[in-house]
């Protein structure tokens, strides 16, 4: 090799792999980590409280989407399913046989983990339209079923018995929303934290490529329907943490809401307006829509409900005609491009 | 379970069928053209219905007489968003194409609640009304004049499709766009042509059923669902395909609410999608 | 010796299309085995049966004695069979440096290797000053090595380039030809499907020259090159300057 080229890969070698950001970027991040730990005590209101734990949960959520579909190239429209899992799952362990929605969680997490398997294996071999539509009519059955299935309650839903003791133990809080706070905020910390390690591992790698170009991926030694069930697989588990806790926080649980395609839309629309295959992309998106939901709310009254959907529909439509790539999409790839010394 | 109940079933499902036909010609014709799916489609049939409900509650004009003006308004509105918005998407990834028209489809319904509140409205005494008996079955007129309206639209849409120069221009547009532009043919001019007869079809559709169904913002969402199935089950961008499929679904739909669970019939019918995208990739008939 | 690479019979049709029809040819370990014919003699279609992208209806395919004639792509490549693409696939939302990464995670897990893996790839094809770009901002001729570094990251045992040479400009064919003899010298075995016969008379072993998705005339380039058969086929086309 010539010496210029042997030179530029001792130079290429000793370079990190993983760019480091500006540092007025990581100074962003530290000072909004620090302000989401005090959050409470800062903003002391119940309705600040709410406010937040609902964008931590929608972030949450809409990380799920991003995994299938932004990291992985599966656009679906049925998220809404396995949320309506988590929450009926861990509720009916607890309703029906006393047992705590901790273990509820993680019984959750397996069947919307199975149930994506159930559907991903028929599904997820199908072409990107064929796909999403699929989703959409297996999460309208899914909704349709629930709503007849006595044994969760069919039409009326379910309630979360009320336990005024042990609220850790029940994970119920009645006093102050501030637990739920914690809790949620603990939720999207460790969703994201596992999504940002997956983005650096081989298998973050290999989904990218899936999404990509799936022919090139499967010369390169991928297995392609395994990977797209088991990204899917992972954004179940996610959507149905965020299922419990939801659960747990309203304590009714009703299936027209649950599996709506509403919240299949939502999580999607925060994802995309923040950036699809951007790790912050979704908080972003669940930051701005959340409080633009609520507000309108407030100022609108019943039709407030309405007006926020009207907006998001439109930014929604903006955004994909104009900058699909989503909001931190430039910001993402800038930092990409840098390569420091060590 | 007597033969004439399933004969009732058959034809009223067959009747309906023909509805979403109409209703999925216009979804496929627009991705046999572009390659996507208009996942607004049951807005714009929505739209079409109020549009009907309007001008009769405001104008006193019956669906029958308004049927030209809806149709040509909801045609416009087809140019006016290929132009605005779909043209823009055309150079976005799918994943942008899908979330665009899904954008547009959620502001319109929401629109459309927030405008007109969520009630369920119907058309009273509408020219057309009441039963006609062939033999043991009885068919509701609208129905049935329905159902002959929308052959008619199949027949005059498969004749400008392939008896006309335009209409040719179209099908190669939707072959091969790009030898159809060497040969003269505008792609832009067929793509606007194209989101006008897709959308005048579901103003057709959308005006015959202001005569018989309710009229709500979320009226569009289970239409277009079975227009999805009717356009897999059909193949993308076959135009007699939708309309074979359309009928089946209509027929699956209704035997399915007659034999099993009244609530269960859309179950089926989104199992007969699964079970045909399955092992027919390109539907019952293949690619257009 | 038995050879590397063995396709006995392979026939594809589509419809009433017959892409390919019984062709057969053997690769030799370390060799360089060119395949050439007019636009439709079905190269691509070839490439496709051997590395899984599809089916044969006829034929088998034989890696080092074992059949694995059928077998899905990722299996194949796992098996050190790599390929380029006549449409080149980048990972166009990936990085150059990412795009080989994933490569190189065809033979390892561990990230710092497949990075390591990867520049060394990247090196080789001289395309270590983009490496932070992003995929989709590459020349053709920069997509070229791209791919070829992105394949050549697997470890492969077998590499089949489909035309390489395809929209490049002169002076970086000759680049391409200096590393495909690197290549050769280190051991490493390949099939070529080419266009340009200056290129692929000069650098393969063997020859086979396919028409209608037929076999014609399989031997060395000499052979080809006399071969009455072939020079129909090309309307005398090949004329090579010694």
């Amino acid at each position: 090799m010539p010496d210029s080229r042997a030179d530029m890969l001792k130079t290429a070698l000793a370079e990190r792999l993983w760019p480091r950001p500006p540092l007025w970027m990581s100074a962003l991040g530290a000072a909004t980590i620090a302000l989401l730990v005090i959050y409470p005590f800062v903003f002391t209101t119940s309705f600040s409280h709410h406010l937040m734990i609902l964008i931590l949960l929608y972030a949450l959520m809409a990380q799920s989407w991003n995994v299938v579909a932004g990291l992985s190239g599966q656009i679906s429209l049925g998220q809404a399913i396995f949320f309506g899992i988590g929450a009926y799952s861990s509720t009916v362990l607890f309703a029906k046989y006393g047992i705590t929605p901790w273990a509820g969680l993680l019984v959750g997490m397996l069947l919307s983990a199975l149930a994506a398997i159930a559907i991903g294996v028929p599904t997820l071999r199908l072409r990107g339209h064929y796909f999403a539509i699929a989703t959409l009519l297996i999460g309208s059955s899914v909704q349709i079923v629930f709503q007849r299935w006595d044994w969760v309650g069919a039409a009326s839903g379910l309630y979360v018995p009320i336990m005024r003791t042990a609220p850790f133990f029940y994970l119920q809080f009645h006093t102050s929303k501030v637990p739920y706070y914690y809790l949620a905020l603990g939720a999207a910390a460790a969703g994201y934290l596992a999504v940002w390690k997956l983005r650096r591992s081989r298998l973050g790698f290999r989904l990218q490529a899936l999404r990509d170009d799936p022919d090139a991926a499967a010369s390169l030694g991928i297995a392609i329907a395994r990977h797209k069930v088991l990204a899917f697989m992972i954004s179940a588990a996610m959507m149905s943490v965020a299922g419990t806790f939801y659960a747990q926080y309203v304590l009714v649980l009703d299936p027209e809401r649950l599996f709506s395609t509403e919240i299949s839309i939502i999580v999607l629309l925060m994802s995309v307006l923040g950036g699809s295959g951007t790790l912050w992309g979704p908080a972003v998106g669940a930051a701005i829509l959340v409080p633009l939901s609520e507000y309108s709310r407030i100022w609108f009254g019943g039709t407030g409900r309405t007006i926020d959907l009207i907006i998001y529909g439109i930014l929604i439509l903006l955004v994909c005609m104009w900058r699909p790539s989503g909001i931190l999409s430039l910001l993402e790839e800038r930092v990409r491009r840098r390569a420091t010394t060590p | 379970m007597s033969a004439e109940l399933i004969l009732q079933a058959v034809i009223s499902g067959l009747l309906m069928g023909l509805i979403y036909a109409l209703v999925a010609v216009g979804l496929t014709l627009i991705f046999g053209l572009m390659e996507i799916v208009n996942f607004a489609h049951g807005e714009f049939l929505m739209l079409a219905m109020f549009t009907a409900f309007w001008f009769w509650a405001l104008g006193g004009l019956d669906p029958m007489l308004s049927l030209p003006f809806v149709v040509i308004l909801l045609a416009l509105a087809g140019i006016l968003t290929q132009l605005g918005i779909i043209r823009r998407l055309l150079k976005a990834p799918m994943l942008a194409q899908i979330c665009g028209t899904f954008g547009l489809g959620v502001a319109l319904r929401a629109l459309a609640q927030f405008l007109w509140t969520p009630d369920f409205r119907t058309i009273t005494n509408p020219l057309i009304a009441g039963r006609v008996q062939i033999g043991p079955i009885f068919i509701g007129e609208p129905q049935l004049i329905t159902g002959g309206i929308c052959l008619l639209s199949f027949a005059a849409l498969w004749w400008f499709v392939t008896r006309t120069e335009t209409g040719l221009g179209l099908q190669a547009t939707a072959q091969d766009r790009q030898a159809a532009a060497v040969m003269g043919i505008a792609t832009e001019r067929m793509f606007a042509l194209g989101w006008a007869i897709g959308i005048g079809c579901v103003g057709i559709a959308g005006t015959m059923l202001s005569t018989f169904y309710y009229i709500f913002p979320e009226v569009g969402t289970n239409f277009a669902l079975l227009a999805y199935v009717a356009v897999a089950l059909g193949g993308f961008g076959n135009i007699l395909g939708s309309l074979f499929a359309g009928a089946l679904i209509g027929v699956v739909e209704s035997l399915g609410g007659l034999l099993l669970d009244p609530s269960y019939k859309t179950l089926i019918v989104f199992a007969l999608y699964l079970a045909v995208v399955i092992f027919r990739p390109y539907g019952l008939f293949g690619r257009f | 010796m038995s050879p590397l690479l063995e396709v006995k019979g392979l026939t594809k049709r589509y419809g009433g299309l017959t892409a390919n029809a019984d062709v057969a040819f053997d690769v030799k370990k370390g060799e360089i085995v060119g395949i050439i014919g007019p636009n439709g003699a079905g190269k691509s279609t070839l490439f496709d049966l051997i590395t899984g992208f599809q089916p044969p209806d006829a034929g088998r395919i034989l890696l080092d004695g074992h059949d694995i004639t059928g077998l899905r792509p990722d299996r194949i490549s796992r098996r050190g069979v790599a390929r380029t693409f006549q449409k080149l696939k980048p990972f166009p939302d990936l990085t150059v440096t990412e795009n080989v990464i994933v490569g190189a995670l065809a033979r390892t897990s561990d990230m710092k290797t497949a990075r390591e893996r990867a520049l060394e790839s990247l090196a080789f094809v001289d395309l270590l000053e983009k490496r932070n770009h992003f995929a989709r901002e590459l020349s053709t001729g920069q997509r070229k090595r791209l791919e070829l570094a992105r394949a050549l990251a697997t470890s492969p045992r077998l590499v089949l380039m489909d035309e390489v040479t395809g929209g490049v400009d002169q002076r970086s064919i000759a680049g391409l030809i200096a590393l495909v003899v690197e290549l050769k010298q280190r051991g490493l075995t390949m099939v070529m499907i080419e266009h340009n016969m200056q290129v692929i008379m000069g650098l393969a072993d063997r020859i086979v020259a396919l028409h209608r998705g037929r076999p014609i005339v399989f031997g060395t380039p000499e052979d080809v090159r006399s071969d009455s058969a072939v020079v129909d086929a090309y309307l005398g086309s090949i004329d090579v300057a010694a």
